[in-house]
C-alpha cells in the first residue's frame, strides 16, 4: 500500500443524536398506516385517495435491481413511515419551536431564530417527518412567493397542489417514487407567481432524527411565466450502525421563460469505514421546463449515503427550453453511487448541458448514468456531455454509462469523458512548495470540481468545498 | 569560509530496487552555484529527487544535512518550508486550479510554518508584482491554471517564477534547461541570475554545457554511474562541451567494487 493509499477513518461531523419525545409509528406498511398518516397531516379525502392509489400500484411493483451497487435486502415492514417531535410547534411563531429543535439546526449551521437567521435566505426546516420551522415567510407572501411546508401546502393551497402534484413524477413512475407518494410526509412547496424574481434564496435542511424510520420528502416547486427562483437543499442524519432510507421525490415545474435552479448538498450519513450504516438515498428528482424558453438547472454536491440511486432529470417540453444538470459525487470507504441525470428533449431548439465529476476514494464505487433523448419532433436539440471522474487509490472503481437515444437527424451531441488518478506525483509536487498532503488532494479535488461549484449560490460554495474536503478526509496519508 | 548549507555525505539511494545513487558525497556553502553534469542516467535527476524527498526513492545508505539538521528526517512540505525549492524537470499540472491560488497557498504555508500571518489576495498580488518586477516578467501566467496546457517552455518559465516567489535559500535546478530554445534559455536564465545573492545557494542540474554560459557556476562536478567522477570550476564545464563524458568514465569505471 503507498502513502495515498492509507485509509483513516474520517469523522462525520453530523452524528449526534437529538434527545426528543418523538411521536412514532410503529414500524409496517398497509393502508391503515397511510390513512393514519394523512390523518395525522390532517389531510383532504382526496390527498388520501391519491396515496392509496399509489400504494396499490406500488404493491405490484418491484424494487429496481438495474443500478450498479450492492444492498441487502430493504424490509419495508421493518421501517417506521412517520416520526415526529412532540408538541408540534404553530409555524408562525417561532418562539413555540422546541428548544432543542432550534439547537439542533444551530449545530447543523442553519439557525432558524429570528436574531440568527442567514440573511438572503429563506429556511423550511425538516425535521424526521415534519417542517419544523419556515423563515422569512411574511417576507416571502409579501411578493406573492409561497413558501411553507408540503402537508400545510395541501390544506391550504390545494388547488395548487391538485393542478401540478405528480404531473413530473407520476405516482406510477418508478417503485421508490410510488413508495414515496404512498407514504411523503413532509417537505417543501415554493410557488413563484408571474414575473416574480424571488428575493430569497429558498432552502429546506433535512435532517433524519429518529431510528428505524425512513424519510419521505416532497417537494413541489412552480415558476409561473417570467419568474425566477434558486432553491438549495440540505441534509444530513446521525452516526448509526443501521442503514436507514431515504426515498424523496422532486418535482419542479417551470413555464414559459422561468428559471428554476436547484441545488443540492447531500450529506446524510455515509457508513463507516467498514461500510456498516448509512443512508439509502434513493431519489427521484425531475423538473418540467413547460413553458417556451424556460429553463431549469440542477446542481448536486452528493457527499453522503451509504447508496445513492439518483438522476435528476428535465423533460424539455417547451421550445427553447434549456435544461442544466452539474454534479459531484464522491464515495469514499464503502460509499457507492449511481448518479447522473435525463434529459428529455421534445420541443424545438431545446439545449441541454451535463457536467459530471465522479470522484472515488478507498473503496467507493461511483457510477455516472445518463441518458440523452432526443424526441422526433425536437428540431434543432443539442446537448453537451462531459463526464469526468478522478480516482484516489487503487481499491475504488469509477464506471460511466451514458445512453444516448437520438430520433431526430437535427440534433447535434457531443460527449467528452475523462478518468485521472491523484498520482504520487501531483501531491508530491504540491508538498514540495510546502503544501501539506491534505491541502495537496483538497486543492486538486476542488480544482477537479470548479466547473460545478461555480454553479453553486455564493452562500453555499463554500461550505460545498468544506465539505469534500472533510468526505476525503483520511484518504491520502 | 562560509559554513556549509548542504553536506551529502556517501549518499546511496536506489528506486524499485535498482542502486542508483552509489554514494554521493557534496558540500555546497551558502551563495554558491554548483553544477551538476553528466551523461543521461548518471543520477543528476535522482539527486535532485532524494534531495526534495521524492517518496519513489529509497535511501539506503549515507546522510544529508542542511543547516546541520537531517535533512532525511525532513518530510517533503517540511523541507520546501525550511527552504529547499526543487524546479522540476517535469513539472505536473493541476486542473482549475490558477497559478495564482495555488502560487498563494504556497506561500501561505511557507509563512505560516515561520510564525508569519498568512498574506490574503490583495496583498500576495503586491508580493506578487514586486518579484515579477525583479525577474522582468509579465503576470500573464498567473490566471492560468497550474501547468495545464503550458508549453514546454512556459513550463520552465512557471518553475522558475514560483523560485522567484517562494525565496528559497537552497534552489536545485532539474535540467530546466531541456527542450528550451536559445531565448527561452536566455530568458529563464537572467532570471536565475537576478535571484542569486549571498544568501541563497543553487544546485543546477543539466547535461549541457550551454546553460552554465549563462549561468556561470562557482563548482562543477561530473555524475556519472552514481559517484561524482570529477569537480572543478567552470572550466570543467568547457572542457566537458569539448570532450564529451567518455574521457571520465574510466576513473568511474576504477571507482567501482566488483
Amino acid at each position: 500500500m503507498t502513502s495515498i493509499e492509507t485509509q483513516v477513518l474520517q469523522p462525520y461531523k453530523y452524528g449526534f443524536t437529538t434527545d426528543i419525545d418523538a411521536d412514532i409509528v410503529p414500524p409496517g406498511l398497509s393502508e391503515d398506516v397511510i390513512r393514519l398518516i394523512s390523518t395525522k397531516k390532517g389531510e383532504p379525502e382526496w390527498m388520501l385517495e391519491w396515496r392509496l392509489k399509489a400504494y396499490r400500484h406500488w404493491l405490484t411493483m418491484r424494487e429496481p435491481t438495474w443500478a450498479n451497487v450492492k444492498y441487502g435486502p430493504i424490509d419495508y415492514q421493518a421501517i417506521s413511515y412517520y416520526a415526529a417531535p412532540k408538541q408540534l410547534p404553530k409555524l408562525d411563531s417561532l418562539d413555540q419551536v422546541d428548544p432543542k429543535l432550534l439547537e439542533t439546526f444551530d449545530k447543523l449551521g442553519i439557525p432558524i431564530a429570528e436574531q440568527k437567521r442567514l440573511s438572503g435566505v429563506a429556511v423550511d426546516a425538516v425535521f424526521d417527518s415534519v417542517s419544523v420551522a419556515t423563515t422569512f415567510r411574511a417576507e416571502l407572501a409579501k411578493h406573492g412567493v409561497i413558501f411553507c411546508p408540503m402537508s400545510e401546502a395541501i390544506r391550504e393551497h390545494p388547488d395548487l397542489v391538485k393542478q401540478y402534484l405528480g404531473t413530473v413524477v407520476p405516482t406510477n413512475d418508478n417503485f421508490f417514487a410510488a413508495l414515496n407518494s404512498a407514504v411523503f410526509t413532509d417537505g417543501s412547496f415554493a410557488f413563484i407567481p408571474k414575473g416574480v424574481r424571488c428575493p430569497l434564496e429558498l432552502s429546506t435542511y433535512f435532517r433524519i432524527n429518529a431510528s428505524s424510520t425512513g424519510q419521505f420528502e416532497r417537494t413541489l416547486i412552480i415558476a409561473e411565466d417570467g419568474s425566477h427562483v434558486s432553491y438549495l437543499e440540505g441534509c444530513s442524519a446521525p452516526t448509526r450502525d443501521e442503514n436507514q432510507l431515504h426515498a424523496a421525490v422532486v418535482e419542479l415545474v417551470a413555464l414559459d421563460n422561468a428559471q428554476i435552479k436547484y441545488s443540492t448538498i447531500q450529506n446524510w450519513y455515509p457508513g463507516d469505514e467498514a461500510g456498516k450504516g448509512g443512508i439509502y438515498n434513493f431519489v427521484t428528482k425531475r423538473g418540467a421546463c413547460r413553458g417556451k424558453n424556460s429553463k431549469i438547472s440542477w446542481t448536486q454536491v452528493e457527499t453522503g449515503s451509504a447508496i445513492t440511486w439518483k438522476y435528476p432529470g428535465c423533460l424539455l417540453q417547451g421550445d427553447g427550453s434549456i435544461g442544466e444538470f452539474y454534479s459531484v459525487a464522491v464515495t469514499n470507504h464503502r460509499q457507492q453511487a449511481d448518479t447522473g441525470t435525463k434529459m428529455i428533449h421534445i420541443g424545438k431548439n431545446t439545449k441541454s448541458t451535463i457536467v459530471s465529476k465522479g470522484i472515488s476514494a478507498g473503496h467507493g464505487q461511483n457510477t455516472y448514468r445518463g441518458l440523452v433523448k432526443i424526441m422526433k419532433g425536437a428540431d434543432g436539440a443539442r446537448n453537451y456531455s462531459q463526464c469526468d471522474s478522478m480516482l484516489i487509490g487503487s481499491e475504488c472503481g469509477a464506471h460511466t454509462f451514458p445512453y444516448i437515444d437520438v430520433r431526430n437527424s437535427t440534433a447535434i451531441m457531443e460527449h467528452e469523458a475523462s478518468t485521472s488518478k491523484i498520482g504520487e506525483d501531483q501531491i508530491f509536487y504540491c508538498k514540495q512548495r510546502g503544501l501539506s498532503a491534505e491541502d495537496a488532494v483538497s486543492m486538486i479535488v476542488n480544482g477537479f470540481c470548479k466547473e460545478v461549484f461555480k454553479e453553486l449560490p455564493m452562500e453555499f460554495a463554500v461550505e460545498a468545498q468544506n465539505l469534500l474536503g472533510i468526505s476525503l478526509e483520511g484518504s491520502v496519508g | 569560509m562560509t559554513p556549509p548549507m548542504l553536506e551529502i555525505t556517501d549518499l546511496h539511494a536506489s528506486v524499485e530496487g535498482n542502486e542508483i545513487l552509489r554514494g554521493v558525497s557534496l558540500t555546497v556553502r551558502t551563495g554558491e552555484v554548483h553544477a551538476i553534469m553528466g551523461p543521461n542516467g548518471s543520477g543528476k535527476s535522482t539527486l535532485a529527487q532524494v534531495l526534495a524527498g521524492h517518496p519513489a526513492y529509497a535511501v539506503t545508505a549515507g546522510s544529508v544535512r542542511y543547516d546541520g539538521k537531517d535533512l532525511l528526517d525532513m518530510d517533503p512540505e517540511e523541507r520546501a518550508r525550511e527552504g529547499i525549492f526543487l524546479a522540476f524537470q517535469y513539472p505536473v499540472s493541476i486542473r482549475g486550479i490558477t497559478n495564482s491560488y495555488f502560487l498563494r497557498s504556497a506561500v501561505n504555508a511557507i509563512r505560516k510554518h515561520k510564525g508569519l500571518d498568512e498574506l490574503d489576495p490583495l496583498d500576495f498580488l503586491q508580493v506578487l508584482e514586486d518579484k515579477l518586477k525583479v525577474i522582468g516578467w509579465d503576470d500573464s501566467l498567473m490566471n492560468r491554471a497550474v501547468n495545464e496546457g503550458f508549453s514546454g517552455g512556459e513550463k520552465k518559465r512557471n518553475e522558475i517564477l514560483q523560485l522567484a516567489v517562494l525565496e528559497p535559500r537552497l534552489s536545485i535546478l532539474d535540467e530546466t534547461d531541456s527542450g528550451l530554445d536559445i531565448d527561452a534559455l536566455k530568458t529563464v536564465a537572467e532570471a536565475v541570475n537576478k535571484l542569486r545573492g549571498p544568501d541563497r545557494s543553487f544546485i543546477v542540474v543539466t547535461h549541457y554545457q550551454r546553460l552554465l554560459n549563462y549561468i556561470v557556476p562557482d563548482h562543477v562536478h561530473v555524475l556519472a554511474e552514481g559517484r561524482i567522477v570529477k569537480s572543478g570550476g567552470k572550466a570543467l564545464a568547457l572542457a566537458l562541451e569539448e570532450k564529451g563524458y567518455d574521457w571520465l568514465k574510466p576513473a568511474a569505471a576504477a571507482g567501482t567494487t566488483a
